[in-house]
């Protein structure tokens, strides 16, 4: 009982080299399968995810959800996507009078693009044979979701729509500015574990797990990840009370398919990100007498975070951008930066020998040390507020 | 041989693109171009073996860099109208300047010692990360960058309050 996927990709090498192909086209042949692998493993997933959702919230909403496809429902209406996806296809791909062509039909393939890339560094168990382990896999993951920005800029911009236009407009303000705090918490986590690669983060917390040592980089990291991958609370490239649908209105057919699995993957690919930064990865019970159990504990933990995602976004309505904004300028990024700056100072006192449980509970007594500052001081600000607001009411009365 | 030819692949997608930019009417598609040639740069340094200067460019060129220049552009006045020429009164003199530039580049890379495969064996991130804070390094060109980026921060702050 090895690693599933060492085993399988050793049995298909094998099988290449018995066909009596040379050394370097086998690996070449590897790479590309195990790059088809990584690509479609998250399109699957949503694929199964997009009914999931749906059927999830119209649970919460009090409804049925979907339930027959035209003849024939499958179980639970789990035909659902197929047919829509299949309806996506097959619809007439519409150019709108006056788009800037290049950009319009470029921004759907970046965005997807991408939303995939960021797969490649996902370790999905203790050896890494799909996928690479780079040494900057963190940074790297961040480089490239710091680019989809350009997708929905050209998306809005080539639209050649107000509602559009706006929507990039706000996709600026919003991804640039919930990305400081997200950098600034995964920067928390390189810190304390020595590397950016995402197998040695994983390596790390093998006696504990980060989410207990830095709860509070744990949720920093969550919320502005919801605010990046524009989940409902922080809904607002696509509001679609103000914006039709946001930088996406005018796409339609497939190109708006992509924009829509985009979403999904990335939505997903946040829950992998967070699993591997903070619920230790593929580390679980019985993983080092069994390494295929890290293939399932990281998708246990990649299904857990979606639902978690699932939950806050069919739950909680859509906040205003100045409430947004900020909520991230004046809370987030100033308590991202005090934690940065403490727990650096902290993690060098701490003795080298100290073992990983001493050394996490002190990280744990530091984050409550600054929660509890940080409520203190914005319970304080918020009560003058209350009070120089009431001292105006009486002033008018 | 693999390596050349991605080489050729991505500097034609640099010169490209820069040649682009300068010529383009659109000033949104120069933009665009523009993060094109970042992303090519971005190619040769992991051609290079530099996974995280890759990185770096395209985090802090295209993610950081291009967005401000892109925001720029959405903000400028009368970028729907009719399409002007690139090229205004000042040409001959920034076309001087650009040959000066140059030449100063070629004259610096010039200077430099040829670099072998076997003196890139060391681990780049780590050496990165103590020359910046070394005393015998570039720890004072590196917080005398980071006093600036404050002082820049500061005054867009004072410009932009409310009064």
């Amino acid at each position: 009982m090895g690693d599933a996927i060492v085993n399988v990709s050793a049995w298909i090498e094998g099988l290449l080299l018995g066909t009596g192909l040379s050394e370097p086209w086998v690996s070449f042949i590897m790479t590309v399968i195990s790059a088809f692998v990584i690509a479609f493993i998250p399109v699957v997933i949503v694929i199964f995810l997009v009914w999931g959702y749906r059927k999830a919230s119209a649970r919460m909403q009090g409804r049925l959800g979907p339930n027959s496809s035209g003849t024939w429902a499958g179980p639970g209406g789990i035909v659902q996507t197929f047919a829509d996806a299949i309806k996506m296809l097959t619809k007439e791909d519409i150019r709108p009078a006056g788009v800037d062509v290049i950009p319009y039909n470029i921004a759907p393939i970046l965005i997807f693009f991408i939303a995939l890339v960021v797969w490649a560094v996902i370790p999905f168990g203790p050896g890494t044979v799909i996928g690479v382990d780079l040494n900057i896999g963190i940074f790297y993951i961040m480089a490239f979701s710091s680019a989809a920005l350009f997708g929905v800029l050209m998306a809005g911009w080539s639209s050649n729509n107000k509602y559009a236009t706006v929507s990039a407009f706000r996709s600026v303000a919003l991804l640039i500015s919930y990305e400081i705090p997200q950098l600034l918490s995964v920067l928390v986590v390189v810190m304390v574990a020595g590397s950016m690669s995402m197998q040695d983060i994983v390596g790390a917390q093998r006696s504990v797990m980060y989410l207990i040592a830095l709860p509070l980089p744990a949720v920093i990291f969550l919320i502005a990840s919801l605010a990046e991958v524009n989940a409902r609370p922080f809904e607002l490239l696509e509001a679609e009370s103000e914006l039709v649908a946001g930088y996406q209105t005018e796409y339609s057919g497939m190109k708006f398919g992509m924009y829509y699995l985009a979403e999904f993957i990335n939505s997903v690919a946040v829950g992998a990100i967070f699993s591997t930064l903070f619920l230790g990865g593929w580390q679980g019970p019985f993983v080092d007498a069994a390494p295929i159990l890290g293939t399932v504990w990281i998708f246990a933990k990649i299904t857990l975070m979606t639902m978690l995602w699932m939950f806050i976004q069919i739950t909680l309505p859509r906040l205003r951008i100045d409430q947004i904004l900020n909520f991230n300028w004046k809370f987030l990024v100033p308590l991202a930066l005090a934690n940065l700056c403490v727990i650096s100072i902290v993690n060098k006192l701490i003795n080298a020998q100290a073992s990983d449980w001493t050394r996490a509970g002190i990280l744990l007594l530091t984050n409550i040390a600054i929660a509890l500052v940080a409520w203190t001081l914005v319970a304080l600000g918020g009560r003058q507020k209350r009070r120089q607001y009431e001292a105006e009411l009486e002033v008018v009365a | 041989m693999t390596q050349q030819i991605l080489f050729f692949v991505f500097g034609a997608i640099v010169l490209g693109a820069g040649v682009a930019v300068v010529t383009v009417r659109n000033i949104f598609h120069a933009a665009l171009w523009l993060l094109l040639a970042f992303f090519g740069v971005a190619g040769l340094y992991v051609l290079l073996e530099a996974p995280f200067f890759a990185a770096v460019q395209l985090f802090v060129y295209m993610g950081a860099i291009g967005v401000l220049i892109i925001f720029a552009v959405m903000l400028t006045q009368g970028i729907m109208k009719e399409k002007q020429l690139p090229f205004n009164e000042q040409w001959w003199m920034a076309g001087l300047m650009a040959v000066l530039l140059l030449a100063v580049m070629v004259y610096v890379i010039r200077q430099l010692p040829a670099v072998t495969p076997q003196a890139l064996q060391w681990d780049s991130i780590d050496l990165l990360g103590m020359a910046f804070v070394h005393p015998q390094g570039f720890v004072l060109p590196f917080e005398l960058a980071s006093v600036l980026l404050v002082a820049a921060l500061l005054g867009a702050v004072t410009i932009a309050r409310e009064r």
